[in-house]
């Protein structure tokens, strides 16, 4: 009960600052004075001094160097350096990978892997491979459960990742095999996350059980599993609601309903975490709480049609070994892909 | 959020405080230090780099400070230029002349515009506005649904028809106008910055609707690729401001830092949580003072303006102060903590809260509020008044009337008790608690004028048991006691 004396502390410190503001609107609302909220006559723009203030000075260098980015892949591959790297050389290889979102970790362990072995066929493929290394994790999926039993696959993320967007994709990539597919709309939490599962389900032909905003997910969970038994479906593809990975309570939740969607009749063979490819280096302790409140078995990398890079799965699949298995590449139905490692560097390092 | 990068900046403050003077070898560790904790936190690598040049520029510039250890300077050096970056005041927002003020908000799909746009309705009409909201966002299955439901909770009406959003958009200023409602809030479809096609719908409707504010909406989980993102949406659409979203999460959210830098356009409001009162205006200053690990003081106190009610704080206060708090009054304050959004977000703003606290109180849910709350409700009159009568018989009764088992009882009142000796003794003792209130209340009123980062050393005599250690920065002179300085708590009739 640790949670008593937080409280205890919390209401203490309120009670002072709520007395303190108390204190300071008594003294400075003389008696019988109007308090009408200020309602400054201002013209439509922004306040002049904000809408002349400079940007950051430095900003053309930060475009100038921006702009050299682009091309740095280039001068990786140029260097046509054989044994050892030159500090400059490994300056460049850093920037790149940096700027992917490889992370400071990852890129110095590669760093010092390439400072090690060198570069006897050139640093762009030396790059390469040590990427490539990182990337060996098995990446096939299960779709199917134990005799009798029904696969359940099972979404998880933070909010605004595309998780519900990659269940009717994959819904859809279901049914086209051949399968057919029970939507769990687990997501109760965010208002009209069912609705637009439902929209997905329509499109695909798959079948969709849902509730009331709020209701348990477990139960939802629960009752797709027994339609899926009922009707002899395939599989079934369960939904949940985006949730920060630093919140006890909301991972537990999140274990009730895995243990939920693993109890007979259902199976859960796959829990994908869905990523967004924009995502820096927080996406490593989403990972880490993800796999451990849910026992993840892949990724899916969405939005990777955008600027962003997504090196961050790198250091995923490096340090937790978790594989990348899909990638969403547009906002198609059929853009969500297979992972291929060696597509995914080369556009890593295309910077 | 930035805990990591405070965190960092606190190791570095240690292992410097102990040394001399600052070599040139030393600043090129500290840099070096400072270089890695921006990278972690995201900050994109170009900004880091500008960010180093102005630091070393700061420091090379200023005479050595004899009052300041080299340690206390780099980190001075690092907090005013992090102060610059983020925007260095805040961003005032007015409105027009000729009502409706209109407001666009645009960003990468799954930033968080929807329910964004709900909260600033929600913020708008906390500052006595009538909001609008309009949605144009007619790609994402349900985004109108979504929106529809987010403002029926906030109470704000919402628009929408199933033409294009440019339609959508004017046939909503039409009718917000005739309505007469003053601020209009646009949502628009989520978009992958380099869809040309997308971003011209959203070109199109800032044209048709002329917004006298253009947001971005952007992520506080962003990597590198927050500039890419903040530039290619202000090259079309002459950004005003930018949003920050999902700030309650652990990431250290360099992005904020990346797209100031970039867009050099303030950061407007932080969205801190998934409650729709967890929405603030942002404070750069704050926000450096919080990267420093300095808590947010002055964040709370407005928040505990806007939210709760002050006759009820007051009494709490009052009766806290004299030591005959009661498990009532701590009902009612406990009511008024709810009020104010998630205990973990509260802790964040509090200075001196360790991290691990922290996290406890982020593991905090609000059923475990709910026991607490049981096991009040589970009492008589009399033993919440004195809960010294509670005997073993009593503490069995309330342990079975709220669902929970004597140990959970016991704890409470033994820590309840614990607390009512401090807060007596804080209210008749050495004048730290008048002279703490003293500073808040000085504090409180100077928030309006000036956005300082002081720290109130009344949080620091009450946090005495939680202290995390050190605070980086030394604020201010060494606090006298001046008998003027008090402040009398509120009577109580």
């Amino acid at each position: 009960m640790t949670i008593v004396v937080i409280l205890l502390i919390v209401v203490a410190a309120l009670t002072v600052v709520g007395a303190a503001t108390v204190i300071v609107a008594r003294r400075r609302r003389p008696r019988g004075e109007l308090t009408a909220p200020p309602r400054a006559a201002m013209p439509s723009v922004l306040v002049p001094e904000v809408a002349q203030r400079p940007t950051l000075e430095t900003t053309p260098t930060i475009g100038q160097r921006l702009g050299a980015s682009r091309g740095v892949f280039d001068r990786v591959r140029s260097m046509a350096s054989v044994g050892a790297l030159s500090d400059e050389q490994l300056d460049v290889v850093e920037e790149v990978l940096l700027r992917s979102d490889v992370g400071v970790t990852t890129t110095t362990r590669i760093l010092e892997e390439l400072r090690a072995d060198g570069a006897p066929e050139g640093v762009a493929a030396a790059v390469r491979a040590a990427l490539l290394a990182s990337l060996t994790s098995e990446r096939s999926v299960t779709t199917t459960a134990s005799s009798g039993r029904v696969p359940v696959w099972l979404f998880v993320g933070v909010n605004g990742v595309g998780k519900t967007t990659t269940i009717g994709k994959l819904a859809q990539r279901h049914v086209d095999e051949g399968r057919s597919v029970v939507l769990a709309a687990g997501d109760t939490f965010r208002a009209a996350a069912a609705d637009q599962l439902e929209q997905w389900a329509t499109r695909s032909g798959a079948d969709i059980v849902r509730a009331n905003e709020g209701a348990d997910p477990g139960s939802v969970v629960h009752d797709a599993l027994g339609r899926a038994k009922a009707r002899g479906a395939d599989i079934v593809l369960a939904d949940t609601a985006g949730r920060r990975a630093n919140s006890t309570n909301l991972l537990d939740e999140l274990s009730k309903i895995r243990r939920v969607a693993d109890r007979d009749p259902g199976q859960v063979v796959e829990t994908f975490m869905v990523l967004d490819a924009t995502t820096g280096q927080n996406a490593l302790s989403q990972a880490r709480e993800f796999l451990a409140a849910a026992e993840v078995t892949g990724i899916v990398l969405t939005k990777l049609d955008g600027t962003a890079r997504g090196g961050i799965v790198v250091a995923i699949e490096r340090e937790l070994n978790i594989p990348v298995k899909f990638v969403g590449i547009g906002e198609g139905v059929g853009d969500l892909i297979a992972f291929e490692p060696e597509a995914f560097v080369d556009s890593l390092l295309d910077a | 959020m930035f805990d990591a990068l405070s965190e960092r900046f606190e190791r570095l403050g240690t292992s410097l405080r102990s040394r001399g003077r600052l070599s040139d070898d030393d600043l090129d560790e500290a840099l070096g230090e400072v270089r890695a904790a921006l990278l972690e936190a995201d900050v994109e690598l170009g900004v880091v780099r500008a960010f180093l040049d102005a630091v070393r520029v700061r420091l090379s510039g200023e005479a050595l400070n004899q009052t300041l250890s080299p340690g206390q300077q780099v980190i001075k050096a690092v907090n005013e230029q992090l102060i610059e970056v983020l925007g260095g005041s805040a961003l005032k927002v007015t409105y027009a002349s000729k009502p409706p003020t209109v407001i666009l908000l645009a960003g990468l799909q799954g930033a968080g515009k929807t329910t964004t746009a709900a909260k600033l309705a929600a913020w708008f009409k906390q500052q006595g506005r009538q909001p609008y909201l309009v949605a144009a966002d007619l790609q994402r299955p349900a985004a109108v649904e979504q929106l529809r439901v987010l403002g029926a909770q906030v109470g704000v009406d919402v628009f929408s028809e199933p033409t294009t959003p440019v339609e959508v958009a004017r046939a909503g200023l039409k009718e917000a106008t005739r309505l007469g409602r003053d601020v209009v809030i646009i949502d628009t479809a989520g978009r992958l910055a380099i869809d040309e096609a997308l971003m011209k719908e959203v070109r199109d409707l800032a044209q048709v609707t002329t917004p006298h504010y253009t947001f971005l909406v952007i992520d506080a989980v962003t990597g590198q690729d927050a500039v890419l993102t903040a530039r290619a949406f202000h090259e079309s659409l002459e950004l005003s401001g930018i949003i920050v979203t999902k700030l309650d999460y652990d990431a250290r959210g360099g992005a904020v830092l990346s797209a100031r830098g970039v867009v050099g356009r303030p950061i407007v409001f932080a969205s801190t949580g998934e409650k729709m009162a967890d929405f603030e205006l942002f404070h750069p200053d704050r926000m450096a003072s919080r990267i420093l690990g300095m808590g947010d003081v002055l964040t709370l106190i407005e928040q505990a303006e806007r939210t709760m009610d002050a006759d009820v704080i007051a009494e709490g206060a009052g009766r806290m102060m004299s030591g005959n708090f009661t498990l009532d009054d701590f009902l009612a304050q406990l009511n008024q903590v709810r009020k104010l959004g998630s205990l973990g977000g509260i802790m964040k703003m509090m200075p001196g809260v360790t991290k691990e606290m922290r996290s406890a109180a982020n593991s905090v849910d609000e059923g475990e509020l709910g026991k607490v709350e049981a096991i009040i409700h589970s009492m008589t009159k009399r033993e919440r008044r004195e809960p010294s009568i509670i005997d073993g018989s009593r503490r069995t009764r309330i342990a079975k009337g709220s669902g929970t088992n004597v140990n959970a009882v016991n704890h409470l009142l033994k820590q309840f008790g614990e607390m009512r000796k401090m807060m007596k003794q804080m209210g008749s003792g050495a004048g730290a608690m008048p002279t703490g209130m003293g500073k808040m209340a000085s504090l409180a009123a100077r928030a309006q004028a000036q956005r300082g980062g002081a720290l109130p050393p009344g949080f620091e005599a009450l946090g005495e048991g939680m202290k995390s250690g050190a605070m980086p920065v030394r604020t201010g002179p060494k606090n006298k006691k001046k008998k003027g300085g008090r402040v009398t708590p509120p009577k109580q009739r």
